[in-house]
This record gives C-alpha cells, structure tokens and sequence, in this order.
C-alpha cells in the first residue's frame, strides 16, 4: 500500500504538478480491514494498550485487546496509536477560503433572525483547507454560520467528498444565537474617530437584554405557532427551528462574558431547549453553575490569551480543567484564523498538560464532541456498531512532536491524505532534490 | 437680545478705570488711580514670608507698599482685613483659557478618503500640518469672563495660555484673569513655546504614531537649523523660521504618561533642550525616571473617580493597574515633592476647574507639602515664565493679583473672599466677609412696644432665637441683606418675620407677625460665637498601597536580582557540538553561564534540581510586536527615520506572559504599513525594567522592510498612495536607495570641502536618508516582510544592485520556492510554522516551509509575530519535526541559535555555553513537547518567571484586588465622586494582516489603523 502511495506521489509531481484535483474522495470500504498491534484510544477514556480493531461495510465490528485474525486486509499498528476520528465541533471550513477576498466569504448573511439558513448547502468540499485537516486526523467538522443574532442552523460534514450531500453526516443539527452584548467595552479609538460611544455600562446592558427579549419573543411565537397545525402563510423561520422544541436539534448559543452564559441558562429554563454555549471564554467561573443546568460548553482554541493582564497568563490552557472537575460537558475546537483549524488536537494536548488527562482531552475532540453535536450515537468513538471513523497516528496524537497520521478512516473508506500543501512540498523537494 | 448683550459688554470694559491712551472714549474720562489699602491683614509674601497685622497698597494696578510700617495713603480706600489671609493668587501655567478650541473637520476623519500625504495648509509654511509654529496664542486670545471667573473662584490670577494642538503649538501668551481689554491683560506675548506627541487636527497621514511624532520632531530641529543658513532651495519656510525663533522662550512639551515623558525628555536631550513637561498624572509610577530627566514638571489634578465595581461581572474586568492608579493618584505630586523633583501645579485636565481647590486639598491630605503646593502655584511658574518680576509674590512693583481668604489658603474650611487681579476687585465668596456668627440684642418694636431677644447667630444660615425660650430660627444672611423668621414661643404656629441690611454689625429692617401687624427691628451685635478649631487638617495621611514594577498584575515590588545558582541535573540542550548532555549541572554566576558539567559544585550557590528537567537556551523571537506604545507608522511608503526603540512599552503584560512561555528575546519590528518601515529594536524580557533597561545592549541596529499586499494598501478601496502594485512597490526600493547613493555622495563632497572651505555649508541632514544609508554601508540590516517568490528575488536583486545583502527575510512563506536563490544571496529566513491561507499571498504557504529552506542550507528561524503565538514558540519549533523531520535539536534551535545568529547576538545568546549570557529556561519536560511547561525563565541570571512564586503572585493580587474593591465600595457608599466601571482594554500591536482573536478585552491598533487609513 505505501509504496503505491509512494508511486501515485511521483505521479503527481511529474504530472498533475501541485493542485490537489486528484485527491479523490474514497470509494465506499469494500473488503474488512483490521488494525492490530496497536494502542487503541477509545475516545471514552479507555485505552487498549495492545489492541484491534475490525472494521467492515463502514462499521466497527470488533475492537479488542490481543490479537485476531479476522479481515482480509491486516494494518499492523505496531507503535502506532489509534483514534476516532476528530471532530471539530464549530468551524467555517468550506464556507470561506480567503479572508481577505471578499468574493471567497460565504459565512455571513444579513439579517437579525435567520434560522433558516442552512450551512451545508454553501459547504464547499473543494476547498484547500479541507485536505490540510484530514492529514491531521480531524474527519469531520460542524460548519456554522454567523451573523445576526440568529445565524442559522449548522450541519456536521465529513471531510471526504465528492459535494455537500455526499458530505452531509448530519443535518441542521444545531441552532446558532449570538448573544446579544452584555458587556460594556468602550474602544478607545472610537472618540479618535469620532464615533465615541457615550453609553453607559447599564445602557450596553439594557439594550442588550432588550434584544433578548426580542428573541425570546421570537422563540415564544414560534412555538405558538407549531401548536397549530395548519397555517395560512408558512413562516420559514419558525419552522426552522422547530427541532429545537421536540429536542431533534440544539440550541448553541455565542456567548463569553458570565452575564451572557446566566442569560442563555435561563433561555434553557424557559423553553426547555437543549443549550450548549459557544466560545465561553468565562466559562470556567461558572462550571457548578454549568453543570447543575446540563449545558455543554464548546471552548475556542486554547491557544488563546487569558482575558485579563491580571489573569492566570495560562487560563486558558486551564480552563477546560474547570469544567472536567465540575462534570460539565465539553469539547475543545480550533477556528484559528491563520492555520484555519488544524491544530485542533494540539489545543487538546495542551490543556492535558495543565489538568485533564490525555484521554479527556481526546474524548473533548472526539466522543465529546459527538455527544455534543448529537452524534455519538455513529461516531466519537472507537466501539462495536458505530462508523468506522479511525485515525492511525504513529505517536501521540494531541502532541506536534509525535502526530503523524499515517492512516485515516472515514466509514471505512480508507481516506486519501494528501493535500495542496504536501503536493507543494514533494514539488520542490524534487526541485532541490531533497531526498 | 443679542445686541443687548454686546452692548452691555462694551460697558463691562468701558467702566473699568483705567483706559487705555489710544483708545477714544465715548462719554466722560473716568479716570481713577484706583489706591486701596488692606490693613491688619495676615499677609503671606511668599512662600517663606508671613507678615501678621500688615498692610499692603495698591495703587494702578501695581502694589506699591506692603508691611507693617506702611502709611496708608489719604486716598486711599481701606478694607481693614482683621482676621484676614492675603496671598499673592496662583499662576496656571498650563491653560487654554481665552483661546479657541481647534476644529476637527465635522464628523471626524473620513476613513474612507485618501491619505493625505501633504499638508492642507495654505501659504509659505512647512510641509507637515502638525507642526504649527505659526500659531501665536496672543492674536488668537481674546478674554473670557465666564471662564475667567471659574479659574479666580479656584484662586488663579494669570495663566499661561496656548493652544493645545499639534505636534508643535506655536507660543503661549500669558495673561491675568481681569475682565479687561486684551491689550491690558496680556503680561508676555511670547512667554513660552509647545510641543506634544499629538498631531491634533492634522488631517494629514503623516505621523499616525508615537515614534513618527518623534521622528517629525527630530527632523524639524534638523530642519530649522539647517533653515538658518537660508537654502535657496527651500525658499521661504515660516513654519522653520518661526519654530527658530520660538527655541529662545521656555519650551513646554505634554507628555501623557510615564512613558511619554522619558520620551519627550529624550528628544530634550538630543537637541539639547530642558523641556518643561506637563505630565499625564501617573508618573510616581516611575519617579525615579522622573527625577532623572531634571526636568521641571507641570503635574495636574485630576484624580480618577473612584469606580462602581459593586457588581462583581463588572469588577472582574477592571485591572488591578487601574485599581492601584486610583487609590495612588493623589500621591502622585506628593511623590514628585519626595523625590526632589521641581514642579508647578495645573488645573488643566480637570472636567471641572471649580474641583481644583478640592483636589489640591486632596493631594496635600495625600503628603505634598503646604510650602511645595504654594510654590508651585506662585513663585515656580512665574520664575519659569520669566514674570516673577511681576506675579508670583507679593512685592512692592509687582502686579496688583491677590487673594484675601478668611484662613491658611489650604485650610479645608478656608475660603476665598475677594480675587483681585491687576488691581481690580473680584468677588469671590464676598457674602461671607463679615463674619455674621455671634451674639446679637434683637430689638423688635412692635405695636405693644419693644421686645427684646438674643439672637444667636451660628452660621450665615442658622440662628437661635432667645427669649424666655430658645427656638430655631429661619436665618439667612449674604452679608448685606438679612432674613429672619421664627416662632413667638416655643410650639408657637404664629412665626415673626424679619428683613433687612446689615451695616457693619448693626442691622434694621421691617417684620410682620402673625396678626399682619408691621414694625421696625434692630439687631445689634454684642459678642463673639466661641471659636471652632478646623480639624481638617488633623486627618492623618490615607493609607494607599505599594508601587510594583512594573505597576499593576504581575509587579515586583522589589526586582528580582542576580544570583549565583546550580541547576543540578537536568538535561542540557546546548545547542552546541555538544548536543544534548544528560544529568548535567549548569552554574550561573553575574548573569552568566559559568561552568556546564557534571558533579559541578559552588559555595554559595542557590540549588535548582533539575532532575527530570530540561534545560534550553532562552527563546528568540525574531518578529514580535510587544511591548511598543505604537508599530506602524503607515503615514508615508518610506519611513526610515523611525524607530521602535522610541516607543518601548515596558508595562506590557505580554511580556510576563511571554516569559511564561520561555521567551528571553524579542525582536521588536515596525509593521508592515508601508514599504521601509522603521527601525526595530531587539529587547531582552527584563519584566519590570524601564525602556533603556530593556533594551538588549550592543544589538546591532536593524530595520524592518515589507512588500506585497500590506504595503500596496490592499484592503484600502481608494488607494491613492505610490506604490499600489508589487511593480511599484520595487521602484520605491530603487528610488529609495538610489537617494540614499545620491545623499551619501552630497555628505562626502561637503566632508572633502569642508577641510579647504571651513565656511562650507552642510547638506541637510535627512534621517530618513541617514537609516539607507547605513543600510548600503552595512551598518544597519534589514529584515523583510515577504511572502511570494517574485518580490523575493526582487528585492534581493535590488540589495545586490546597491551592493548590500539582505540580513532577513521574515514570514518568507514561499521562501521554499526560491530557497536557491535566498542562498545564494545569503539571507537568513525567519518564518511561521503553520500560518497559511489567511490571505491571497499566502494561499501557497506550506507547514514544511522551515524544513525545505532548511535542507536548502538556509539559517531558518520561527518567530511569532504574535502575542499570543510568541507564548509557545517551541510548539511552534516541533511542527518542523512533524512536518518535514527536522531534527529536534535543529528544530529547537530554530527559535534559539538561528535567530541569534541572524540578530548578530549568537556571541551572546542563543545557546548553553560557557561565557555566554545566562538566558535559560528550565522545562517540566521534553522542550518540544506539548506537555512541557517553563517552570523557571532566566535572564542575565535574573529568574524573572518562576511558577511557584507566580502561583503566590496570583493569591497576593487577588487579597489586594480584594481590598481596593471594597474601597472602592466604601467611596461610593460614603458619598464620594464615583464614574461607571470601565473595563481595562489592553491595546495590541499587531502585524496588521492576521485573522486571530486575543479575547474580550483586546482592542487590536493595526485594525484601528486599517480602518483609520482605508
């Protein structure tokens, strides 16, 4: 197999020369494949020290430890460890290319309330960037829109495909909100360019929570209307979120600021919804709070600054040690601007080394994540049953020093894990004659 | 009603009694000497003369007599001042009074507009806008009584007044406070010349930052004394020829902070001018500085209200450096007095000046001296204005302007009666000058004959009535008119009403009584009301907290210093032939490594275990764009003359956090807003030092170019600035240098005249020029922001032709694809691990960057460019591993050795090795490790971050956060002055090109500047 891959990347360099038009998405898996010798890390906290797994159809038929010798096709792990495949759980992949091109930016629509727009129907699976993740064992991704307060719904794709239905792994999932501001943070620019905000911090909470109540509004219409069947003109939007009052989809709420998280807790309360929060920067302070209210929480990367200079300068490396010791829900994401997301396992790496342990951190970029966006049930971990989303690294996967994926999975289908940025690399090795 | 007005302001000044000779007068001359004696006065001269039961005369405007032994003229009028304080009034040497206030275009700057690369302003002046020598505050001055009166009720009686815009202001006149004609109350037409860091109204692009201000500065004294010699090149330059003419008068710079201060003082130095610097108000946060620039300061009043941080949300986003700066800001001239440091007081600043006197109080509760306040509002400014002869003191010949106050001027309880300036009397709090307290015989003579009654008097608002019964009264009194109404009896519904004047202690009037009969009273005075002593001053002095370098979080409050220390044990990546040593001892003695070797042993030394623990070299981060007060000065495509090192921001919190990270080095960069950017400045992390402390001594000097995307203004949708193509951006290299030849060659000829022709004159210095031409005789190195391959090999085409090699390439993330070529010409390449694709030069970046240019034979480092990336470089350096194979020891010195080697600093830094400095970072684990955390970072043999005593740092903040909170608190339940909460924003400089989020508080400059220059 590696020398056939080896063979195709000559191939590409003396032909196609660097454009990843023939990274082609896998064919469906068509004979059992079996990992063994490996270290298997489940996603729930179980490591299998010497372990298998066996895969068939697209589905997990058995993981265990010792050896076996089911399947035609034998990969031995020896060394190697073995993951579900990685989740990240909010993304822009495929609805922007480059930020600065205007024309490239599919992720904003105008407009206050839009919960009827869908993600995955701008989902772009030619995008460069998609490769660049696979490569780094992150298999699927929840694409998310932004704007307005109510940014539509989000839909998880996986990350090997030929166009957005191909792609879709669940649809609509998720309900976006960005909560109004209830933080008053004047610019210090802004009287310099005349447009000095004279608000004060009460003024910034009022208007805020004025506009909450405008949603919560919205949110008490639409569930008026579903108590009628029949209705005279179709609202488009109250019936986009409909899922959120029979809790076949979640709320996912924007927020940082503790003020905010107290509000969409209470957005919870009164309709019942299923809220997990977004970003929760501040989230930390809050964990019991979190916890006693069922609310998952999604963290940014954490790869990120603490808030305050009087901060713990590695709060955020921290912070998801707060909400694993409160038992609350979580998951670690990663939509750096500039490296666009393929770090998400190193973020993860990184808040094992201050206070969760490897496999917690993992299970936030696997089966937590899953749980979160409601698809656990299939994927997240490496278990009888579900979809065979694997991921061969030969070390350590949540540390730079050691992830190397060699092999990735996606319902079996084994994924092809080159991308632009290889292509380039092998174009000017030949050039250099690097060896 | 407007012509009514204007009318009765003409008579305002008609009345006055001096006129003016050339001046017609329309009526009757009124003249009059206007002679006035104040007798049995307590008089205080000056600071140090007190004359109780003294006299003085004035006479025309002019004391002419002042003791104990003078004759009161016989035309004199007398006010006998018993029990009365005169005081010569204050000087405000930093106003704006009478002047108007500078124009901003309506609605501010439009962003969306062009640059403004010349200066709007018609006439033969100067090229910039900001520098506005031309500006004379005397013919833009005209008197403003409703200001006026609110600066005499503070106790002023003439301020030095200019016009607070632009980089240079052009002079300060100095007047009094009377409501006369100007031409009488200007004192000195030119008293003083001012300068700031602030452009102002200046529309024009150039300066956008702190170090282009400095460097418009710098030039424009290059410039006017090069002016002096009338170039016929540059013909006729007001703006040069007033800017010479003005250096004779005092020079006063606005600095706004510590930090602008030394910056200002600086410039002093270089031009060999002693500015006076009016200060921003937190400098006791750095008095020794102060003290160090020898400066005089103008050191205003306005204290920060204390905030409402009842709601903990709100609190949680106010910095404990914001706390500190409010409880200690009073202190703040009491600490200049402390230090031996010369300075006047201001009421500039305040919202309010009617809060001066309070706040003055206020700093002297806090420890500033009543002798320290009282020349700095008197004798200091004057002497400093050249008018001592003529204000500042009460001297025989000085100008008429005084205070009569009832007690000691700071007293709490004191109050200012009269304010007379140039001889003239204005009221002040007048009502209260006959002191009304005390005991009367109250004669009331009503229709069944005369009552009498005590009436006892306690304030100029309450009395008691004494009959048979005492009772409260109704009482008011303004010192001429009296009112008094109170019951007949005790219980009584049926109330006396009394009006009428007090002449001396004797008053009259009419009354009613409940039956509506009228009738005639007299009271007349017959004793004293027992005197109350004034407790204020018994107040001991607040208890405020200590002052940490550097101020706020994460302060020392003693500075960590050198020591002698043995890390036993650890293994040592050297970065040397050496390699890796396992079980290794380090010594580290007077900052640097001393011995490397096992079973090594010091008397004396501190142990450090470093068993299981890792020992590198301190990381170098080669783009950094920490700890500057501003980094792009984007106001024009060639802007060499700048420099970061005008600008270090040593309170950076970034910079501990960075040293958290294992950073030891930074390299600061200019951005990328133009073409030739400024020059950077290497620092080392010295956390708590000063601006020159930080700085990495010996460095070689550098500059930062860029080409591409940034500097063609690509996100401006109306680019109207040269270059707006990579084409273009390569012939502003070509004719930048070509000058640079050109100017070199012009300083040669004059050099070679100058031994025949001593007479010989000078070209003009350009820094802009000097920068280049350093550069082309390989004095100064460049590193160049650069992505993609065809401006690469351009601009070191360009290097070769003018016969100099590129130093650096930085970002350089298609250096892959030219890495031949990057060799050949011998540049060093500094670039990212993993960054790509957030804009269209980079869509072809690739991770395995480092590792190609590597294999190539290239010095390749990775640098951050990034606050918050700069914090785990040595991730950073492990994704060379991963993506490429670099091997670990080459990938670590990829932010250690290579950038020292590229920075010229690898003699000094950058590895393990006997002789070099000890900038060390002991690491939990495997330095390249995600796992790994820096459990102590050493620089010069200082451990500036260590995370046990981080952790105690943490609980000390949170207890002192603690205790100014509910401070706080009290304050506002106490009544005192209380603002909403402002969160603490921190301010980041940036690159200008990156889509990454530094958290709630950040606001980033370089989108400020974007969007200021889109």
């Amino acid at each position: 197999m590696k020398k056939i891959f080896l063979f195709i990347n000559i191939l590409f360099v003396a032909i196609a020369a660097f454009s990843q038009e023939t990274v082609y998405p896998a064919k469906p898996q068509s004979e059992k494949i079996t990992i063994i010798n490996a270290t298997i890390h489940v996603g729930n906290g179980t490591v299998i020290s010497n372990g298998y797994v066996v895969f068939e159809n697209g589905k997990i038929t058995a993981v265990g430890e010792g050896s076996t010798n089911a399947g035609s096709k034998i990969i031995d792990g020896k060394g190697k460890h073995v993951y579900p495949g990685l989740i990240q759980s909010i993304s822009q992949l495929g609805l922007v290319e480059v930020n600065s091109v205007r024309a490239t930016i599919d992720h904003t629509e105008i407009g206050t309330y839009n919960p009827n727009i869908r993600s995955m129907v701008a989902y772009n699976t030619d995008s460069k960037v998609i490769n660049t993740l696979k490569s780094n064992g992150i298999l699927f991704a929840n694409i998310v829109p932004e704007g307005g307060i109510i940014s539509g719904s989000s839909s998880v794709v996986q990350l090997d495909a030929w166009n957005w239905e191909d792609a879709t792994y669940k649809a609509d999932g998720q309900i976006h909100l960005n909560m109004p501001s209830l933080f008053y943070r004047p610019n210090p620019f802004a009287g310099f360019r005349g447009q000095a905000d004279t608000r004060t911090p009460a003024d910034v909470v009022k208007e805020g929570l004025d506009k909450v109540e405008e949603t919560k509004s919205f949110f008490r219409e639409a569930k008026a209307y579903f108590k009628e069947t029949t209705h005279s003109k179709i609202n488009l939007k109250f019936e986009a979120v409909k899922g959120l009052f029979i809790k076949k989809q979640k709320l996912f709420v924007h927020c940082d600021v503790v003020r905010e998280m107290l509000v969409a807790i209470d957005f919870a309360k009164e309709f019942g919804f299923d809220v997990v929060l977004v970003g929760a920067s501040e989230s930390w302070q809050i964990a019991d709070l979190l916890k006693q209210n069922n609310i998952a929480v999604i963290l940014a990367e954490r790869h990120a600054l603490p808030t305050m200079a009087d901060d713990d300068v590695d709060l955020p490396y921290k912070s998801a040690t707060y909400l694993q010791n409160a038992g609350v829900l979580f998951a670690i994401t990663d939509e750096d601007g500039q490296t666009r997301g393929r770090n998400l396992s190193f973020n993860a790496g990184t808040a094992a080394a201050y206070g969760i342990t490897k496999e917690q951190a993992l299970s936030s970029i696997t089966l937590n994540a899953a749980k979160i966006l409601g698809i656990d049930n299939i994927t997240g971990s490496i278990e009888t049953g579900k979809d065979a989303n694997i991921v061969i690294s030969d070390g350590d996967i949540l540390d730079m020093k050691s992830s190397n994926v060699s092999y990735a999975f996606i319902q079996g289908r084994e994924v092809n894990l080159d991308n632009k940025q290889k292509q380039l690399y092998e174009r000017y090795k030949y050039k250099y004659g690097i060896k | 009603m407007r012509k009514l007005a204007f009318f009765s302001w003409l008579l305002f000044f008609s009345t006055l009694s001096r006129a003016q000779e050339t001046f017609p007068v329309n009526g009757v001359a009124d003249n009059r000497s206007g002679t006035y004696a104040f007798t049995n006065a307590t008089i205080v001269k000056d600071g140090s003369t007190t004359i109780p039961n003294a006299t003085m005369v004035i006479k025309e405007g002019k004391i002419t007599a002042i003791g104990t032994n003078v004759s009161v003229p016989a035309d004199a009028v007398v006010l006998d001042c018993k029990g009365k304080f005169i005081y010569p009034s204050f000087i405000d040497i930093y106003a704006d009074y009478g002047i108007p206030a500078p124009q901003r275009q309506p609605g501010g700057f439009n962003f969306n507009a062009p640059a403004q690369l010349t200066s709007n302003q018609k006439g033969p002046f100067g090229w910039n806008q900001a520098i506005r020598t031309d500006v004379n505050a005397a013919t833009l001055f005209s008197a403003d009584e409703a200001k006026a009166k609110a600066l005499r009720e503070s106790g002023f009686g003439s301020v030095l007044t200019h016009q607070r815009d632009g980089i240079a202001r052009g002079t300060g006149v100095f007047v009094t406070l009377a409501s006369e004609k100007e031409n009488k109350v200007v004192l000195k037409e030119k008293a003083s010349a001012h300068y700031s860091f602030n452009k102002g109204t200046s529309t024009q692009s150039y300066p956008s930052s702190i170090m282009g201000s400095i460097a418009l500065l710098r030039q424009t004294y290059l410039d006017a004394q090069w002016y002096k010699n009338n170039p016929t090149a540059e013909g006729v330059n007001l703006t040069l020829k007033y800017w010479n003419e003005e250096q004779s008068v005092p020079q006063i710079f606005e600095a706004s902070d510590k930090w602008s201060v030394l910056r200002a003082d600086k410039i002093g130095d270089e031009f060999g001018v002693q500015y006076i610097i009016k200060a921003g108000g937190n400098e006791y946060q750095r008095i020794s500085e102060m003290a160090g620039t020898k400066a005089w300061f103008i050191i205003p009043l306005n204290f920060p209200a204390a905030m409402d941080v009842e709601d903990p949300q709100d609190a949680r986003f106010v910095a404990l450096s914001d706390l500190k700066h409010w409880e200690m800001a009073p202190a703040n001239a009491a600490m200049f007095e402390k230090a031996g440091i010369n300075f006047c007081l201001t009421s500039s600043d305040l919202r309010d000046v009617k809060q001066f006197l309070a706040n003055l109080r206020k700093a002297i509760e806090y420890g500033l001296s009543e002798s320290k306040a009282f020349d700095a509002l008197t004798k200091n400014p004057a002497t400093l204005l050249g008018v001592y002869d003529e204000v500042g003191s009460l001297e025989t010949g000085k100008v008429a302007n005084f205070l009569i106050s009832s007690g000691p001027i700071f007293a709490e309880k004191t109050v200012i009666y009269q304010n007379w300036v140039q001889g003239e009397k204005y009221a002040v709090k007048e009502a209260l000058w006959n002191d009304v307290k005390g005991s009367y015989n109250l004669v009331v003579n009503t229709a069944g004959g005369a009552k009498n009654f005590t009436l006892d008097v306690k304030s100029s608002m309450s009395a008691a009535v004494i009959s048979k019964d005492t009772v409260q009264g109704k009482f008011s009194s303004d010192g001429k008119l009296v009112k008094l109404s109170f019951p007949e009896a005790k219980g009584s519904r049926n109330n006396i009403m009394l009006s009428g004047t007090s002449t001396n202690r004797i008053w009259s009037g009419v009354g009613d009584d409940a039956n509506g009969n009228h009738f005639t009273w007299t009271a007349t005075f017959i004793k004293e009301a027992d005197a109350k002593t004034d407790t204020s001053r018994t107040k001991p002095a607040p208890k405020i907290g200590k002052i940490n370098y550097p101020f706020g979080g994460y302060g020392f409050e003693t500075m960590p210093v050198q020591e002698t220390f043995l890390i036993k044990n650890a293994t040592v990546w050297t970065n040397e032939k050496e390699g890796i040593l396992l079980n290794t001892d380090v010594l580290v003695k007077n900052g640097k490594i001393a011995a490397i070797g096992k079973n090594l042993s010091e008397p004396g030394a501190k142990i450090i275990d470093g068993t299981g623990k890792h020992l590198t070299a301190g990381i170098i981060d080669e783009h950094s764009h920490i700890a500057a007060a501003s980094i792009n000065e984007g106001g024009q495509s060639v802007t060499s003359e700048v420099r970061i090192a005008d600008n270090l921001n040593p309170d950076d919190i970034n910079i501990y956090r960075q040293l958290s990270g294992g950073v030891t080095t930074s390299h600061i960069l200019h951005g990328s807003a133009n073409t030739i950017g400024g020059q950077t400045q290497l620092i080392k992390l010295r956390w708590g030092a000063d601006a020159e402390e930080l700085k990495f001594a010996g460095a070689a000097p550098f500059i930062k170019f860029a080409l591409g995307e940034n500097v063609k203004r690509t996100t401006a949708t109306q680019n109207n600035r040269f270059p707006d193509t990579r084409m273009g951006v390569s012939q502003v290299l070509m004719d930048a240098f070509t000058r640079a030849k050109e100017y070199e060659a012009a300083w040669k000829k004059y050099d070679e005249e100058k031994k025949k022709n001593p007479k010989a004159v000078a070209p003009r210095r350009d820094l802009e020029l000097d920068a280049l031409v350093e550069i082309i005789n390989k004095k100064r190195f460049i590193t160049c922001h650069s992505y993609v391959q065809s401006e690469i090999t351009d601009i070191l085409r360009t290097a070769e032709k003018f016969g100099f090699t590129l130093k650096t390439l930085t970002h350089i993330l298609e250096g892959y694809k030219v890495a031949d070529k990057i060799k050949q010409h011998g540049a060093n390449v500094s670039t990212f691990s993993d960054w790509w694709i957030y804009k269209m030069e980079v869509v072809d970046a690739i991770a395995y960057n480092a590792a190609i240019m590597q294999k190539v034979g290239l010095n390749v480092a990775i640098n951050s460019d990034d606050a918050e990336m700069a914090r785990h470089l040595n991730f950073e350096a492990a994704k060379a591993i991963k993506y490429g194979g670099v091997s670990e020891e080459e990938a670590l010195k990829m932010v250690t050795l290579n950038p020292a080697k590229m920075l010229h600093v690898d003699d000094k830094v950058g590895s393990i090795k006997v002789g070099k400095d000890a900038d060390l970072v002991l690491w939990s684990d495997h330095p390249l490790s995600i796992y790994t955390k820096a459990e102590k970072t050493i620089v010069d043999g200082i451990i500036y971050f260590d995370r046990e005593k981080d952790k105690q740092m943490r609980i000390d903040m949170a207890k002192e956060r603690a205790r100014i909170i509910a401070k706080m608190i009290n304050e506002k339940k106490a009544g005192g002055p209380t603002s909403p909460y402002s969160p603490s924003i921190e301010i980041m400089q940036t690159c200008s090109d990156h889509y990454h989020n530094h958290g709630l508080l950040v606001v980033d400059a370089a989108e400020e500047y974007q969007t200021q220059n889109q």
